[in-house]
C-alpha cells in the first residue's frame, strides 16, 4: 500500500469534496459553509490517523528510507517518496497541527470560507510532500508550490497590511528558492540522477560544494528564517490569520531545518564544515539579538514571531554542531517549537477573536476573567522559556550540549539567550495576564469555550509528554541521526 | 530524386496551399458561409497536422526542404495552434461586425509559411517561409479595420517587419556570397573549413532578423505596440505559433548551417537572451495594460528559450522545443482569457479592470491565475517545467552564471505576475462583467487545465518527441 502517497494526497479528497459542494450549492450559504468545515476537519483527522499508522509501522532500527515508492516519470525523473527517522515525525507534526488549524478557524474566518479551507488542505498536501519527497525535483515542486496557498492565505484573510506582507513573504522565499533550483540542476547534471538517496552517496568536488552549499543555504536560511534574512517573518505572522501563523511557525519554518539535515550536511559535508563558524555566528546573533528585539515589541504576535526566530537559532546551531546531541536536539527543538509556538499563536488568536486587537498595552489582568486561559497561556510561556518538564527544555539543552562540544563560545553566548527568552516571555505574560483589569472593554471578556479547550488539549498533552519523556521522539530518530552523524564525521575526517 | 517523391514529403504544405486557394474562392462566391468555411479550415489544419506527423523523413527539392522528426514536431504544434486560433477569432470578429471570410484563409496561409519555416533546408525557402507568414500576420493585425489602434498596429508591424526582413535578406545574401551556396548543408561544409568574416557578418544579420521575428531584445520595440493594438484573439495567435516556427528555424539554421561556428553564435545568443530577460522583467514592472504586460512577458520568455538554444547541444535544443510548446499553450490561454472578458461591452485590458475577478468570473479568473503562475515559472505549472528544461540544459552546457542571472530576472518578473494575481484575488470587484462567450471560455479553461495538472502526464510523451526532434538538428 503506498502509505505515503495516501497521506500526502488524502487532503486532496477533501478539496474535491468541497469543490463539488461549491459547484452544487451556494458558496455563502450557512449550511454549505458548515458542511465544508466538517469535510475539512474529517479529512485532516483521517490524514492524521494515517500518519499515526505510518509512525506505528515505522521501524526505528532501520537507518534507511522506509515506505519507499518509486515510479519512473519523464526525462529521467522519478516519483520517489520515502521517510526516515529524520522526516517521519515532521509528517506526523503536520498532520497533527492541521485539524487544530481548521478547528481554530471555525468562527474567526467569515468570508470566502470554502476557498480558505481548500487553501489549507492543499497546503497540507504540499508540506507533507516536502517531507516525503525523495527526488530532488519532486522536493522542489512541493517546496515551491507551498508558496501559493500561503500567499493567498496571508493576502486574502490577513490583517491591514496583508498585501505588503504577502508580497514580501513570496518574493523573499522565491529569490532563495531559485538559487536552490540552479544548484539542484547543477547537481543533477553532475551526478546524473535526481534521487536524493543517490545524491547523498555522491561525493561532490569540495570546491563545487561551496557554491552548492551557499545556494541551498540561501533558500533554507530564508525559510528558517535566520538572521539577517528573517525580516519577512514578523510581517507575515502579524498579518496572517491565526491558523496561518500556526502553520507558518509550526510547520513551514521546519522545512528550512529539515532541508539542512537532508541536503546540506549529507550532500556537502566539507562545505558544511567550512561554513560552520558562519552558521554559528548567525545563530547566536539570532538567539541574542532577536530575543532583545522581541522584548521591545508592542504587538503580541510580533513578539512571538521574533521569539520564533530566536528559537530557530538554537536549531541551526544544533544542526551544524555535527554531533548526535546537536542533531537530536535540533529535531526535538523543531517538533517542540511546532507545538509551543503554534499554541502561543492560538493563545493570541483567542483574545484577538474577542477584542480584535493584538496590542499588549490593551490587555492586562486577564487572569481575573479568564482563569483557564491564563493557565494554558502560562504553560506555553514556560515551554517557550524552556522550563524543565516542558518540551522546550529538552531541545534547548541538547542543542546547547551539542554546540558546547563543537564550540564552547557559541554555547556560552547562546545560553544567555535562554535568559533573554525568560525576560520577554515572562514580561509578556505579566503585562497581558496579571495585574488589575483596568481596561473597561475587557470587563465582558469570556474564558475559553469548549471548542477552544478541545483545541488546546492535544497541544498541552503533547508539550508535557515530550517534556517528561522525550524518548518517544529519540527512539524514532536515533538510528537515522547516528547514521547521519557517522557519515558526516567520516566525510570531514573528524 | 523525382518530383512525385519530392511532393510526397510536402503533403502537409500541399494540403494547406490547396485548401487556402479553394477556401478563398469558396468565400468569394459564398461570403455568408463563414461558419462552415471556418470549420473547413480547422479540419484542414488538423489534417495537415496529421499528415506532418506521418510524413517520412527525407530531403526534397534539392535539399531546400527537410522532413525529419524536428519538422514533424514543430508542424504538428504549429498547425494545432492555428486550428485553435480560428474558433477563438472568427466569432470574436463576427460579434464586432467584421463578417469576413478572410480570417481562416489568412490563418491557413500563415500556417503554410510557418510550415515552410519549420522544414526549410536552405536560405531561399527560409526567406519565402518567413515572408509568407509575416504578410499574413500583418493583415491579421489590421483585420479589425474600423479600429484605428488595430490599423496602427498593423502598419507598425508591417514597417518594422519589413525592416527585419531586409536584415534577414541582407544576411542571407552575404552568407550566400561568401559560402557559395544557399543550402544549409553546403554552408556547414564551408563554415567547417574556416568561417570567414563575411560569413560571420552574414550570420549576425541573419540572427538579428530572426531575433526581430521572435521579438527578442534589443529587437523587441514593435512587440508591445502591436500586442496592444491588434485584436486580442489575433494576438493569442501570433504570440504563440510564429514564435515556435521562428525558433525552430533559428535552431535549424544555426545547427545545420553553422554548427562549426557554434562558439561565435553562442555568445551572441547568450547576450540577446539575457538582454531579453532583463528588458522583459524590468519594463514589465511599469505596464498597466495587460496586453503590453504580456508582450514584455513574452520578450522575457523568448530570452529563456534562446538561453536553451545557446547551450548549443541536443539537450539545449530539446529544452528550447519543450519550452516553446509549453509557452505557446500558456500565452494562447492568457489571451483567450482576455478575449473572453468584457465589461458592458468594453474590453477589459488593464490590470485594474481585473479587480476582484475571482468573485465575478471564477473560471476565467482561476485560468488567468494558472497562466500567470505558469509564466512566473512556479511549480508544478507547465511554465516551471519549461524553465526546468532550459536551465538544466544551460547549466549542463557550462552557462551556469548566465542561468543564475536569468533566474534572478524571473524573480523580478514574478512581481508583476503576483500583482495581477493580487488584483484578481484580493481587491474588491467593480461588477458588471459580461458573461464570457462560450468558445473563449472553453479554450481558456481547457488550456489552463493543461498547465496543471495535464502537463504532468503530457510531458511523458512531449519529452521523448522533443528529444527525437532535437537530435534531428545535428547538434551533438
Amino acid at each position: 500500500m503506498p502509505l505515503l502517497s495516501l497521506i500526502t494526497y488524502s487532503p486532496i479528497v477533501g478539496v474535491a469534496a468541497i469543490l463539488a459542494l461549491r459547484l452544487t450549492g451556494k458558496p455563502d450559504d450557512a449550511r454549505t459553509v458548515s458542511a465544508a468545515k466538517w469535510i475539512a476537519l474529517v479529512t485532516t483527522l483521517a490524514t492524521f490517523a494515517l500518519s499515526v499508522l505510518m509512525v506505528v509501522q515505522f521501524d526505528p532500527n532501520d537507518a534507511g528510507f522506509q515506505f519507499v515508492e518509486d515510479a519512473a516519470w519523464f526525462g529521467g525523473l522519478h516519483y520517489r517518496m520515502g521517510v526516515d527517522g529524520i522526516s517521519v515525525l515532521f509528517v506526523l507534526l503536520t498532520a497533527f497541527l492541521m485539524p487544530i488549524c481548521i478547528a481554530a478557524s471555525w468562527r474567526s474566518i467569515e468570508n470566502r470560507v470554502l476557498e480558505y479551507l481548500i487553501a489549507f488542505l492543499i497546503l497540507e498536501t504540499l508540506v507533507v510532500g516536502v517531507f516525503c519527497a525523495l527526488d530532488l525535483v519532486l522536493f522542489y515542486v512541493f517546496f515551491e508550490f507551498g508558496l501559493i496557498p500561503m500567499f493567498l492565505i496571508i493576502g486574502i484573510w490577513g490583517g491591514k497590511r496583508r498585501v505588503y506582507a504577502a508580497f514580501k513573504f513570496f518574493l523573499y522565499t522565491l529569490l532563495g528558492s531559485v538559487l536552490l533550483l540552479a544548484a539542484a540542476l547543477a547537481m543533477i547534471n553532475i551526478a546524473g540522477t535526481s534521487s536524493i538517496p543517490e545524491l547523498m552517496k555522491f561525493k561532490f568536488d569540495p570546491s563545487l560544494q561551496v557554491w552548492l552549499w551557499l545556494a541551498f543555504f540561501a533558500s533554507f536560511a530564508v525559510k528558517m528564517p535566520m538572521w539577517p534574512v528573517h525580516t519577512w517573518l514578523p510581517d507575515a505572522h502579524v498579518e496572517a490569520p491565526t491558523a496561518g501563523s500556526v502553520i507558518l511557525a509550526g510547520i513551514l519554518l521546519k522545512m528550512g531545518g529539515y532541508g539542512f539535515m537532508r541536503f546540506s550536511l549529507p550532500m556537502f559535508p566539507q562545505a558544511s564544515e567550512l561554513f560552520t563558524p558562519l552558521v554559528f555566528a548567525l545563530s547566536v546573533i539570532a538567539v541574542v539579538y532577536t530575543s532583545l528585539v522581541a522584548f521591545r515589541q508592542d504587538d503580541i504576535k510580533k513578539l512571538i514571531a521574533y521569539s520564533s526566530v530566536a528559537h530557530m537559532g538554537f536549531v541551526t546551531m544544533g544542526i551544524f554542531s555535527g554531533n548526535v546531541q546537536g542533531e537530536q536536539g535540533a529535531i526535538f527543538q523543531m517538533l517542540s517549537h511546532g507545538l509551543i509556538s503554534g499554541a502561543l499563536f492560538l493563545c493570541v488568536g483567542v483574545v484577538y477573536d474577542r477584542m480584535h486587537t493584538r496590542e499588549i498595552a490593551f490587555y492586562g489582568g486577564l487572569v481575573n476573567r479568564m482563569p483557564w486561559y491564563a493557565a494554558v497561556f502560562m504553560l506555553f510561556t514556560m515551554g517557550n522559556v524552556g522550563l524543565p518538564g516542558t518540551s522546550g527544555f529538552v531541545g534547548e539543552i541538547l542543542t546547547m550540549t551539542g554546540a558546547y562540544n563543537a564550540s564552547t563560545w557559541t554555547a556560552l553566548v547562546a545560553a544567555t539567550g535562554v535568559i533573554f527568552s525568560a525576560v520577554y516571555a515572562l514580561s509578556l505574560y505579566r503585562r497581558v495576564i496579571f495585574g488589575e483589569l483596568v481596561n473597561p472593554k475587557l470587563a465582558g471578556i469570556t474564558d475559553l469555550d469548549a471548542r477552544e479547550i478541545a483545541i488546546f488539549a492535544p497541544l498541552v498533552i503533547g508539550t508535557l509528554i515530550l517534556g517528561v519523556y522525550p524518548n518517544y521522539v529519540f527512539n524514532l530518530t536515533q538510528t537515522s541521526v547516528d547514521h547521519l552523524v557517522t557519515v558526516y564525521r567520516a566525510a570531514v575526517g573528524g | 530524386m523525382n518530383l512525385s517523391a519530392d511532393l510526397a514529403l510536402a503533403y502537409p504544405q500541399l494540403i494547406l496551399g490547396v485548401a487556402a486557394l479553394v477556401l478563398l474562392v469558396w468565400g468569394a462566391f459564398a461570403p455568408r458561409a463563414t461558419a462552415m468555411l471556418a470549420g473547413a479550415a480547422v479540419v484542414t489544419l488538423l489534417g495537415a497536422a496529421y499528415a506532418a506527423a506521418i510524413t517520412p523523413a527525407g530531403r526534397a527539392f534539392g535539399g531546400g526542404m527537410i522532413s525529419d522528426a524536428a519538422s514533424a514536431f514543430a508542424q504538428v504544434a504549429i498547425y494545432v495552434a492555428c486550428a485553435i486560433a480560428i474558433p477563438l477569432g472568427q466569432p470574436w470578429f463576427e460579434r464586432r461586425g467584421v463578417r469576413n471570410f478572410e480570417f481562416p484563409v489568412l490563418i491557413i496561409l500563415a500556417a503554410l509559411g510557418m510550415g515552410m519555416m519549420a522544414s526549410s533546408g536552405d536560405l531561399i525557402s527560409l526567406y519565402v517561409g518567413v515572408e509568407l507568414h509575416s504578410l499574413a500576420l500583418y493583415v491579421l493585425a489590421a483585420m479589425h479595420r474600423d479600429d484605428s489602434k488595430a490599423s496602427e498596429a498593423g502598419l507598425k508591424y508591417f514597417v518594422l517587419g519589413a525592416l527585419s526582413s531586409g536584415l534577414l535578406l541582407y544576411g542571407a545574401s552575404l552568407i550566400y556570397g561568401f559560402a557559395g551556396s544557399t543550402l544549409f548543408s553546403d554552408i556547414a561544409v564551408a563554415v567547417k573549413s574556416g568561417a570567414g568574416t563575411g560569413v560571420l557578418f552574414g550570420l549576425v544579420f541573419l540572427i538579428c532578423g530572426l531575433a526581430f521575428k521572435v521579438s527578442a531584445a534589443p529587437f523587441h520595440m514593435w512587440t508591445p505596440d502591436v500586442y496592444e493594438g491588434a485584436p486580442t484573439p489575433v494576438v493569442a495567435f501570433f504570440a504563440a505559433a510564429p514564435k515556435l516556427a521562428a525558433m525552430v528555424l533559428f535552431a535549424r539554421a544555426l545547427g545545420q548551417g553553422f554548427a562549426g561556428a557554434a562558439e561565435q553564435w553562442q555568445q551572441v545568443l547568450v547576450a540577446i537572451a539575457l538582454i531579453s530577460v532583463a528588458v522583459g522583467a524590468f519594463w514589465g514592472l511599469v505596464q498597466k495594460n495587460l496586453k503590453r504586460l504580456w508582450a514584455y512577458s513574452s520578450i522575457a520568455n523568448i530570452g529563456y528559450a534562446l538561453l536553451g538554444l545557446a547551450s548549443g547541444d541536443a539537450q539545449g535544443v530539446q529544452a528550447m522545443l519543450v519550452f516553446m510548446v509549453l509557452y505557446m499553450i500558456d500565452v494562447t490561454g492568457f489571451f483567450a482569457c482576455l478575449a473572453a472578458l468584457s465589461r458592458q461591452g468594453r474590453p477589459m485590458e488593464t490590470i485594474d479592470d481585473m479587480a476582484g475577478l475571482i468573485k465575478e468570473q471564477p473560471g476565467i479568473a482561476l485560468a488567468m491565475t494558472a497562466f500567470s503562475l505558469s509564466a512566473l515559472g512556479l511549480p508544478p505549472f507547465s511554465g516551471f517545467w519549461a524553465k526546468y528544461y532550459v536551465f538544466k540544459a544551460s547549466i549542463g552546457a557550462g552557462l551556469g552564471p548566465f542561468a543564475v542571472a536569468a533566474l534572478v530576472g524571473s524573480v523580478v518578473a514574478a512581481f508583476y505576475y503576483l500583482r495581477l494575481i493580487k488584483v484578481i484575488w484580493f481587491d474588491a470587484s467593480e461588477g458588471a462583467t459580461d458573461s464570457p462567450p462560450l468558445e473563449a471560455r472553453a479554450i481558456s479553461v481547457a488550456l489552463a487545465l493543461f498547465t496543471f495538472p495535464v502537463v504532468l502526464v503530457a510531458l511523458t510523451w512531449i519529452d521523448p518527441l522533443a528529444h527525437a526532434a532535437a537530435t534531428a538538428f545535428g547538434l551533438a
